[in-house]
């Protein structure tokens, strides 16, 4: 464990206690953060993510809107994921990549992978992010940092969605290109979190928690937090998702952070969300993201409907992807029976960007670039 | 109006205009021709210098613009000397537009790393245009080591809220032997104006115009308040005065006084 990480922020609070916060916040509450000039603290986004907050749903929408409009203007940003390999030695209950699942396991070869490459760019993509299931030999930090030597010239940002690592390793991983790491606890439930990830190194919850700092002190460009919504209450893991940016923005104030909606839609697939999140309730904790941290970029993937897309991304929404496949191979070959989860928005990334454009919107394949960090 | 010149070129409009944020790069194009700049700032990290028909490049491709290529989103000296090289030899031009922060939610510049890579590009034959905070000793060891003019803050960037740093850029106007931007923080024509009243030699206007209902007509309000601004700045401005006085000159004559 770390000396100074966010354990000791996160060890002052009690999940019960923080339930019970949110869902006695008054409308009082939800106005006075809604109104406050300043920065919000933590316990101002309990109220926005409240019930309490549903009648004020307006507001919040309004609001949001115009702080992503000052601060990111009429663009959004378009990245798309890459499956490197669906080898996986860990359990998660909620997964269809988990070591019990009998699929055809894979991972790319470079070919592969240059295949891939050749596609992505050819659907106007510059942003990357690639991903693998958690496998410490067949997918270790060298077969990751030998990935990334390969695409580094293609692409003008590379993200990672990968296990947890050391510092160290990462600090190779950033010589070699690589600009920003997503790593989502899944849920802040400590004790329930051993239920849904029984077995392999994913199972050790202050391991993962802590990723976030060996991140800062790696001095990566960017950190995406997320949780797995509907998993455990939705509202006290978006609290603590918000608690730790707060520390992370204070304590490694170089790095850029984003978050990520992933929500566990009920009757898709075997695995039933035990707090089901409704999309007005999605799209309330978005604009309470937005108005509780101005800066952090806000990510919403094709694992949600087209129609719920189109509707909400101008009110908070940053980046985009589109046309993903989230199998290894997936964009290069046609048969997709290997992938991790089902997409619910399967329009090409043209026909999104379409949309984009046409509601006034220009959409953005490259903010970054090669000869910066 | 009179003509600002920076590093012997001449400009005929004072405003500057940042080409992020805009809905489409049809209204970023009309916007910057409404507003009537020669100069434009292009983030090095938005578009692809190596590629031809790189769709934000293609559409600045008109004869009155001058690109100011910036590094924004270089985190230090060594990374914007990079960005720099990449932009002269991509674009065929050695101005530059050096914006070094750390500090990714803000973008507030490091004024230690800023006057380092200030330093070592000029050696390397730049034009260079620092974005600082505004700090008058910053800028006076900018001009020492070479700076072609200085981008101070009016305020954080993208927060409209004008020219919160006043006490700092009136020091900056009084001492600076190259000419003053205002960058960063203006939010309004009037704010705009304001700096132009104060004896800025010329403006940086980003946001204010691209979110702007439409931003075309807001680029032209901008152009205006700059010409007002600067008109009044020439033509020795009346200052504020706290106690009424008449506006016809007092007649001696009928004090009966020698």
């Amino acid at each position: 464990m770390l000396n100074h990480s966010f354990t000791q922020i996160f060890n002052q609070f009690n999940w019960e206690e923080v339930c019970s916060r949110i869902n006695n916040s008054t409308e009082e509450d939800v106005k006075r953060a809604l109104n406050k000039s300043g920065r919000l603290i933590p316990e101002d986004f309990m109220a926005l993510i409240s019930p309490a907050a549903k009648n004020h749903l307006e507001e919040l929408i309004n609001k949001s809107y115009s702080i992503t409009r000052k601060r990111f203007g009429n663009t959004i940003q378009m990245y798309i994921p890459m499956y490197l390999s669906n080898e996986c030695n860990n359990v998660c209950t909620y997964c269809g990549f988990s070591l019990g699942n009998k699929l055809p396991r894979t991972t790319l070869t470079d070919e592969e992978i240059l295949n891939e490459v050749a596609v992505i760019k050819a659907m106007g993509y510059d942003h990357i992010l690639l991903v693998t299931g958690e496998d410490n030999q067949k997918v270790g930090i060298e077969y990751i940092a030998h990935a990334i030597e390969i695409i580094h010239l293609h692409f003008a940002h590379i993200s990672l969605e990968v296990q947890p690592m050391e510092k160290e390793e990462y600090e190779k991983l950033i010589s070699f290109g690589l600009n920003t790491v997503l790593v989502y606890q899944e849920t802040y439930h400590e004790k329930n979190y051993k239920i849904y990830h029984p077995k392999g190194r994913k199972s050790n919850f202050n391991f993962r928690l802590e990723t976030a700092d060996r991140l800062g002190e790696a001095g990566i460009h960017k950190i995406g937090l997320g949780v797995l919504l509907g998993l455990e209450d939705w509202r006290a893991d978006s609290f603590f998702t918000a608690l730790h940016l707060h520390y992370l923005n204070k304590t490694y104030w170089r790095t850029k952070y984003s978050i990520s909606f992933p929500r566990l839609r009920p009757a898709e697939g075997d695995f039933e969300p035990k707090y089901p999140m409704s999309e007005n309730e999605l799209l309330q904790l978005i604009c309470a993201f937005r108005i509780f941290d101005e800066n952090v970029e806000l990510s919403l993937s094709t694992r949600e409907s087209q129609t719920f897309r189109d509707k909400i991304f101008e009110l908070g929404i940053t980046s985009m992807s589109a046309g993903s496949k989230t199998d290894p191979g997936g964009y290069a070959s046609n048969i997709h029976a290997l992938e991790q989860f089902h997409i619910s928005d399967d329009r090409t990334s043209a026909e999104v960007a379409e949309v984009i454009r046409s509601r006034g919107f220009e959409v953005v394949w490259k903010d970054w670039d090669v000869v910066m960090q | 109006m009179d003509k600002l010149i920076i590093a012997g070129r001449e400009f005929s409009s004072r405003l500057f205009l940042g080409t992020g944020k805009f809905g489409s790069n049809e209204i970023m194009k009309n916007s910057v021709i409404a507003s009537g700049t020669e100069m434009v700032t292009v983030a090095l990290k938005r578009v692809d210098v190596w590629k031809e028909e790189d769709e934000l490049l293609q559409h600045l491709h008109l004869p009155q613009i001058n690109l100011l290529p910036n590094t924004s989103g270089v985190r230090n000296a060594k990374e914007a000397v990079l960005a720099a090289q990449m932009a002269r030899e991509a674009l065929h031009t050695n101005w530059l537009k050096l914006e070094i922060h750390p500090d990714p939610r803000y973008l507030l510049p490091d004024p230690i790393e800023t006057l380092k890579a200030t330093e070592e590009l000029v050696k390397l034959g730049f034009i260079v245009l620092p974005y600082i905070n505004a700090d008058p000793v910053l800028c006076k060891k900018l001009e020492d080591v070479g700076t072609a003019a200085v981008m101070p803050l009016g305020s954080p960037i993208g927060s409209n809220n004008g020219l919160q740093t006043r006490a700092m850029l009136e020091i900056i106007i009084e001492q600076s032997n190259v000419p003053v931007i205002v960058d960063a923080g203006i939010g309004a024509p009037s704010h705009a104006a304001f700096a132009m009243e104060l004896g800025a030699d010329a403006v940086l206007v980003n946001t204010a115009i691209a979110i702007a209902g439409n931003p075309i007509v807001m680029a032209e309000a901008f152009k205006l308040a700059v010409f007002a601004g600067r008109m009044a700045y020439k033509n020795n401005l009346a200052s504020p005065i706290r106690v009424a006085m008449a506006s016809s000159p007092f007649d001696l004559s009928l004090l009966d006084i020698n």
